[in-house]
C-alpha cells in the first residue's frame, strides 16, 4: 500500500479519499437506515436530482479555483437569473427558449466584466466578485421583489419531463408501483460535468487554466497567455453561473430574491472536498461532484434520521473540509520536502 | 495519461458497485415492501391508507418539512407539531428544518417520499415553485397537508388541506377592536391618524391584514391612513421605518405594526424620540402575532393589543389525519381559532399561554 501511494501523486491520493469517503458513507446510511429504504436506487437518483444546478456551479468553481481565483457571486447570480427567468416569462410573456438565451448571454457578459477586472486590471478575484454578488442579489431585488411562480407552459413541461427507468420499481406502501426516475436537468448537469472534465483535460485551453493557477511565472514562460486564459475562465463561469440557475429554477419553477443565498459557499466547498487547492493548479471536475454527493449525502442522512436539527448539515460539513484542508497542507508539505 | 485511464477505471468500478448495491438493496427492500403490501393488502381493499395500519404494528409516519426556527411563532409552531405527533399519540414524527430555504424542503419532501411516510406535512418557506414535487408526492399516493402559508399551485389536488390562520380576519379583528377601543375613551368622533408598519410585502400575512384592515377601516371616514411602509416583519427594520414616520408626520395617533417583533422596534422608535406609547401613551399600538414577548410588552403597558396568529396548528393537523385515515373527507381550506388580546388582560392570560 505504502508504495502504491508513493507512485500516485498526491492530487489523486486526494481524490481517491474523496471517492473512499462517499462510498463509505454511503454504504453505513444503507445499513444504518436499513428499514427506512435508504438504498432504493431512487434515493441516490434524488441526490443528483436535487443538486443538478450544484453540480454545474461546481464545476465552474473548479475550474476558476484551478486558476488560483475564486469566484463568489455564483449564489447571487443563480438567484438573478431565477428571477430573470421568472420576470421574463411571467411578466413580460416571453416564451421559455428566447429566456433562456438572454440569462445565459447575461451570465456571459457577466462573467467579462467580472473577467476582465480580475484579469486586465488585476484586481483581487474575492473583491471583484463580491462586488458581484452584492450587484446580482440587489439587480434581482430591482427586478422584483415579489415572489414570482413559473406557469410558463414549455418551462413547466422541461422542469417535469421524467425520465423513467424502465427497471428498479417498487411498491411503497400506499401500494403504488413507483419506478425510479430522473429529470432532464440531472442529465443536462452530467453533460456539463463531462464536457468540462474533457476540455480540461485534453484541449489546450485546459491545460493552460492548469499552468496560470499552478505557477503564473512558468505559464508566462511557456507562451500562455495569462489574462486571456484568465478572462475566458471567469466568461465560461458566468455562463455557466446562469446555466446552473437555470437547472436550479427548473428544480423550483420560482424566482424569489431569498434563493441560493450561500449556493456559493456550497460550490467552494464541493470544490475543496474534490480535491481542488484554493492555491491553484490542482483540481478535479469529477472530485467536485463528489464534493456534492458527500454533501446530499450527509443531507439525506439528516431527514433520514428525523429528529437532528438540519443544521448538522453545515456542522458535518465544515469538520470534512477542516479534514481536507489540513489532509492537502500536509500532502502539500511532503512533496515540498520530497521534491 | 496512464493513470488518468486507471484513474477512469477505478470510477467506473465505483460507480458500477455503488449502483449495483443500490439495486441489490432496492430489491431487497422491495421485497420486503411486498410483504408489507400484501400484509395490509390483506386487511383492506381500498387504495388509501387503512386503519389496520394504526391500529396495528404501525405507527401512522409524518414527514413534517418545518421553514427554520426564525422566530418565537414558528418555534412555538415546530413544538405544537412535535407534541402532536408522537408515538403515544399513534405517530412517528420525521421533522426537517428547512434553514428559510425552498430548496431544501424540495429535497426533504422527496427524502419523504421515499422513506415512505404515510403523510407530508408541509409550512412552505415560499408559496410558489411546488408543482414538481407535489406530483411526485401525488404520484405515490402520499396526502400532503399545507400548514401555515399558502402555496400556490396550478392544480388544488396536489394537496388535501390547509390548515393556517386567517389574515383577513386578523385585519378585520383589528379594525374592530380599535373602533371599541376609541369609542370606549370618548375618542370615536376625533380624527384618527394612522401609520402602518407592513410585513415583507407578498406574504399571506402582509396581504391579508393589510387588505383586512383597509376593507374595514373604509366604514370610519375620520381614520386616516398616513403611510404605509414595509419593515420586512424585523425589529430593525421595525425601528427604521418607524422614525422616518415620526420625522415625517407629528400627530401620530395609532401604529399598526404587522408583527410584533415590528412593534418592538416601533416603541423603542417612539420611546427615542421622546413620546409615549401604549394605554397610557400618546400613541396607540396595535400588533399582530400576540407571542410571548408581545404580553411583556403589554403588562409593562407598551403595547395596546395583540391579536393572535395561533400557532398550534398541531392537534388541527392531526385532527385531519386521523378523518382521512378513517376514510372521511375534508375541507381542504381549515383556519384556526384565534383570539385578541388586549392590554388590560394580559396579565392574567400570559401564564396560559403555550408560546
Amino acid at each position: 500500500m505504502n508504495f502504491r501511494i508513493k507512485k500516485m501523486d498526491s492530487k489523486q491520493f486526494l481524490l481517491l479519499i474523496t471517492i473512499g469517503l462517499f462510498i463509505v458513507m454511503y454504504l453505513a446510511g444503507m445499513v444504518v437506515f436499513q428499514d427506512k429504504n435508504f438504498g432504493k436506487l431512487q434515493v441516490f437518483l434524488n441526490l443528483f436530482i436535487s443538486n443538478a444546478g450544484l453540480i454545474v456551479a461546481a464545476t465552474g468553481m473548479t475550474m476558476v479555483i484551478i486558476t488560483g481565483g475564486i469566484d463568489i457571486s455564483v449564489g447571487s447570480v443563480i438567484a438573478m437569473t431565477c428571477m430573470l427567468l421568472a420576470w421574463m416569462m411571467e411578466i413580460k410573456g416571453m416564451g421559455a427558449v428566447p429566456a433562456l438565451a438572454i440569462v445565459l448571454a447575461v451570465g456571459l457578459v457577466y462573467g467579462l466584466v467580472q473577467g476582465w477586472l480580475i484579469a486586465y486590471l488585476k484586481i483581487q478575484p474575492f473583491i471583484v466578485t463580491l462586488a458581484g454578488l452584492f450587484f446580482a442579489r440587489g439587480m434581482t431585488a430591482v427586478i422584483s421583489t415579489d415572489m414570482i411562480s413559473i406557469k410558463n407552459g414549455l418551462f413547466l413541461k422541461w422542469a417535469n419531463a421524467k425520465i423513467y427507468f424502465p427497471f428498479g420499481g417498487a411498491m411503497n406502501r400506499k401500494g403504488v408501483m413507483v419506478y425510479p426516475y430522473l429529470y432532464p436537468s440531472v442529465l443536462l448537469a452530467l453533460l456539463t460535468l463531462v464536457l468540462f472534465f474533457v476540455v480540461l483535460k485534453y484541449t489546450k485551453f485546459g491545460r493552460s487554466v492548469y499552468a496560470v493557477g499552478g505557477n503564473e511565472q512558468s505559464a508566462l514562460m511557456m507562451g500562455v497567455n495569462i489574462r486571456r486564459t484568465k478572462l475566458k475562465v471567469y466568461a465560461i463561469n458566468g455562463v455557466l453561473g446562469t446555466f446552473a440557475g437555470f437547472l436550479f429554477s427548473l428544480n423550483t419553477c420560482a424566482g424569489f430574491v431569498e434563493q441560493a443565498k450561500g449556493f456559493e459557499m456550497e460550490a467552494i466547498a464541493s470544490s475543496v472536498i474534490g480535491g481542488a487547492l484554493l492555491t491553484g493548479g490542482v483540481g478535479n471536475v469529477f472530485g467536485s461532484l463528489l464534493g456534492v454527493l458527500i454533501k446530499g449525502t450527509i443531507e439525506t442522512f439528516i431527514t433520514f434520521q428525523g429528529t437532528l436539527s438540519s443544521w448538522w448539515t453545515k456542522i458535518t460539513i465544515a469538520v470534512l473540509l477542516a479534514f481536507f484542508i489540513i489532509l492537502q497542507s500536509v500532502l502539500a508539505s511532503r512533496k515540498v520536502k520530497v521534491g | 495519461m496512464k493513470s488518468f485511464k486507471r484513474l477512469v477505471a477505478l470510477l467506473a468500478v465505483i460507480m458500477l458497485v455503488i449502483s449495483l448495491a443500490a439495486c441489490g438493496n432496492g430489491t431487497k427492500s422491495t421485497v420486503g415492501q411486498d410483504t408489507g403490501g400484501s400484509k395490509e393488502s390483506g386487511g383492506e381493499a381500498s387504495g388509501t391508507t387503512d386503519g389496520a395500519d394504526a391500529a396495528g404494528d404501525g405507527l401512522v409516519v409524518v414527514g413534517f418539512s418545518q421553514v427554520g426556527a426564525e422566530s418565537d411563532w414558528r418555534t412555538a409552531n415546530t413544538e405544537s407539531m412535535k407534541a402532536t405527533f408522537v408515538e403515544g399519540n399513534g405517530y412517528q414524527l420525521i421533522f426537517d428544518d428547512a434553514q428559510q430555504k425552498q430548496e431544501n424542503q424540495i429535497k426533504a419532501v422527496r427524502n419523504f417520499i421515499q422513506q415512505d411516510v404515510d403523510y407530508i406535512v408541509i409550512a412552505p418557506v415560499t408559496e410558489t415553485g411546488w408543482d414538481t414535487v407535489l406530483q411526485e408526492a401525488k404520484e405515490a399516493g402520499i396526502p400532503v397537508i399545507i400548514v401555515d402559508r399558502m402555496i400556490d399551485v396550478s392544480d388544488d389536488s396536489l394537496f388535501t388541506a390547509w390548515v393556517g390562520s386567517n389574515f383577513l380576519q386578523e385585519g378585520y379583528n383589528a379594525v374592530e377592536w380599535l373602533a371599541d377601543y376609541l369609542e370606549s375613551k370618548g375618542r370615536a368622533d376625533e380624527q384618527i391618524n394612522i401609520v402602518t408598519l407592513q410585513g415583507t410585502i407578498g406574504s399571506s400575512a402582509q396581504i391579508g391584514r393589510t387588505d383586512g384592515f383597509a376593507e374595514k377601516m373604509a366604514a370610519y371616514p375620520n381614520w386616516t391612513m398616513l403611510e404605509k411602509q414595509t419593515g420586512e416583519f424585523t425589529q430593525s427594520r421595525g425601528q427604521e421605518v418607524m422614525e422616518s414616520f415620526l420625522k415625517s408626520y407629528d400627530d401620530i395617533d395609532v401604529v399598526i405594526a404587522e408583527n410584533d417583533n415590528m412593534a418592538f422596534g416601533a416603541i423603542d422608535a417612539i420611546k427615542a424620540a421622546g413620546k409615549t406609547c401604549g394605554p397610557d401613551g400618546d400613541i396607540i399600538i396595535v400588533s399582530f402575532d400576540a407571542v410571548a414577548a408581545a404580553f411583556d410588552a403589554m403588562i409593562a403597558g407598551d403595547m395596546n393589543v395583540s391579536i393572535e396568529c395561533n400557532p398550534l396548528h398541531g392537534p388541527r393537523v392531526a385532527e385531519i389525519i386521523q378523518k382521512l385515515e378513517a376514510g372521511e373527507t375534508v375541507d381542504k381550506l381549515q383556519y384556526v381559532d384565534e383570539g385578541v388580546f388586549p392590554a388590560e388582560t394580559a396579565a392574567e392570560i400570559k401564564p396560559t399561554r403555550a408560546y
